[in-house]
């Protein structure tokens, strides 16, 4: 087997790992490799054709390529090392990276420090359990995507799409455009998880329906889908009977949810969130395993790429910071700045070894004990010695299904940008931030929904106390 | 489709306007745009002044940019994908997508390239996404 060391190992070459391998060479980090498994960069932006990518990074509308394209020319110039057709095995918390491709066989590669990109995967039928005979033409969206987009191939002629998240209401124009027929999009919850943009340019100009509250429950055909039946739910979400329909299909789509990729993140031990299916990370991304980041979707599932490539350049500029920081040599990151009371022995400091995976949000439920707690999980034990890390955690509370990032390295010297997301759709809210019972941060947003991650940027100053308690309030 | 005439009561004044949803970012603002003979005389909800320029064009002239692929001869993937260089009229969607899927391209292709030089009679380019590397 062969063994390198390197400074940094990216694992995945889409949006995330590029933004992050670029992150970390602005800060002077030249050490580095991408290890990508497909057969070229960009990952799942090659076969994202539609356009609305860019708008917020560099301010122009952009299609998937297109904006890959920037990224992959921008790593090329940097003379980034790329390896493609490289499959990640293994990480483990000292940072070896065991790859496997055609060329090299397998390599040990002992990094200083490790971005973790993997992105995510989508949930299949599998997953949501649908009942009927197990027939060809049952696609998850994002699978068809690529056969038309990439492949050259229309996976059917009349289709029926589960789930209006993004992949399915752009898969059901995309299918519309190359001919064939799309008899509805359908949507167990009583709203659309997608974008509004994407409902009406997708859906509405195309005159297909979207059928909120109803489901799949049953598929037919032998050896090809012939049909599906189709009802209405409940508020419970349960089918209800006499509702039943049949649909003659020769297709059936599934945008049913996607699943941050993190097999790698759980073989390392690294500490999970149970509400973003993604790390517990503090505000440089950084995992509860030293010198081990992680950004974009393999962190929380976006919305939008343009906050995965802001996410991931923080990523990589942490895993700057850190490797500056193993050498003892101190430099500046400009907006990336690690607190020197976080430094123990050279180390960032922020290893918590940790089998078990716990709810990040339900972790500082309570109160009282919290102090205690806290004070457990912010020791890191290095050289045998036990230093207390001050730390701060960000919980998820009212009507706010989660929180990136979860941990805050105090103390706090640049403005922190959090991502979240409520659980219930709201016309007119308030988000709130409480450090104990003072108020820090308020701002009303309106038509927030679970599909629309919320951006919200806390000034540096304001952060002080042990826990930051995030709440989206209604507004009347 | 989303052009429907509402009635809203707030202020009086707001008594004839068309509901719209901004589609120029992800944002997706919802407009409320007042028309009168046949003119367009204010519009709320948008965030930026795009959502002014977009009630004006959606309500008179619907435009949308086309991305599609075009089928490639001798590339390393099959296909290459596409965009109007400019957005289109909505309704000339299909009829560009006639013309897409009987065009067919030899590689290698450049980001950029025109594919089509005016698709559906509109004056507007079709234009490559990416490159497309020839097979040895």
């Amino acid at each position: 087997m062969k063994r390198e060391q390197v400074e940094l190992v990216v694992i995945g070459g889409g949006p995330a790992g590029m933004a992050a391998a670029l992150g970390a060479y602005e800060q002077g980090v030249r050490s580095i490799v991408i290890l990508e498994r497909d057969r070229e960069l960009g990952g799942i932006l090659q076969q994202c054709i539609h356009n609305g990518f860019g708008l917020h990074y560099f301010g122009e509308e952009l299609t998937g390529p297109e904006y890959a394209g920037r990224f992959i020319r921008r790593v090329q110039d940097a003379g980034i090392r790329v390896l493609t057709n490289t499959m990640v095995l293994e990480v483990t918390e000292g940072r070896q990276v065991y790859a496997v491709n055609r060329v090299d066989g397998m390599t040990c590669f002992q990094a200083e420090a490790v971005v973790l990109a993997m992105g995510c995967r989508e949930r299949t039928r599998e997953a949501i359990a649908i009942a009927g005979t197990r027939p060809a033409g049952v696609f998850t969206a994002g699978t068809a995507q690529r056969y038309i987009n990439m492949e050259g191939y229309l996976p059917g002629k009349q289709v029926l799409i589960l789930g209006s998240g993004d992949i399915g209401l752009i898969m059901a124009r995309r299918m519309t455009l190359e001919g064939a027929e799309v008899k509805g999009v359908l949507e167990i919850m009583p709203y659309s998880n997608g974008l509004n943009r994407n409902i009406v340019q997708c859906l509405d100009d195309f005159q297909i329906p979207l059928m909120l509250e109803h489901t799949v429950v049953e598929v037919h055909g032998r050896e090809r889908i012939k049909g599906v039946t189709i009802a209405r739910v409940d508020g419970a979400m349960q089918p209800i009977a006499g509702s039943e329909r049949y649909l003659e299909v020769d297709t059936l789509l599934l945008s049913v949810g996607l699943i941050p990729e993190n097999e790698l993140t759980r073989g390392v031990g690294i500490l999970m969130d149970l509400a973003t299916g993604g790390a517990v990370v503090n505000q440089y991304r950084e995992t509860r395993v030293s010198g081990v980041f992680a950004c974009g979707n393999v962190l929380h599932v976006h919305d939008l790429v343009d906050y995965v490539t802001e996410e991931a350049i923080l990523a990589g500029r942490g895993a700057a910071k850190w490797i500056a920081m193993r050498r003892g040599c101190r430099i500046e990151v400009e907006s990336a700045h690690m607190g020197s009371n976080n430094v123990c022995d050279g180390e960032m400091g922020l290893a918590l070894p940790c089998d078990e995976e716990m709810d990040a949000n339900d972790y500082a439920d309570g109160s009282g004990d919290l102090g205690v707690d806290l004070s457990k999980s912010s020791i890191s034990e290095i050289s045998g010695e036990v230093e207390a890390i001050a730390e701060m955690v960000v919980t998820a509370s009212t009507n706010v299904r989660y929180v990136v990032p979860q941990r805050l390295v105090m103390p706090v010297e640049e403005d922190v940008e959090f991502y979240l997301r409520v659980i219930k759709p709201l016309e007119r809210g308030e988000v709130v931030m409480r450090c104990g019972d003072e108020i820090v941060y308020r701002k009303k947003e309106r038509c927030l929904r679970p599909a629309e991650m919320v951006k919200v940027r806390l000034r540096a100053g304001v952060c002080k106390g042990a826990v930051l308690t995030v709440t989206v309030e209604e507004v009347g | 489709m989303m052009k429907q005439e509402v009635v809203m009561e707030c202020e009086g004044k707001w008594a004839q306007t068309s509901e719209l949803t901004c589609i120029l970012c992800p944002q997706g603002c919802r407009l409320a745009a007042k028309v009168e003979q046949g003119e367009l005389v204010e519009v709320r909800g948008n965030r930026c002044p795009r959502g002014k320029v977009y009630a004006q064009e959606e309500i008179f002239h619907p435009t949308r940019t086309l991305t599609t692929t075009v089928r490639v001869r001798g590339g390393v993937y099959s296909v290459v994908p596409a965009k109007s260089a400019r957005p289109i009229p909505k309704e000339k969607l299909l009829e560009a997508m006639e013309e897409v899927r009987k065009l067919t391209v030899d590689a290698p292709v450049e980001v950029g390239q025109v594919l089509l030089a005016d698709v559906a009679k509109t004056g507007v380019a079709l234009v490559a996404g990416r490159e497309i590397g020839s097979v040895e």
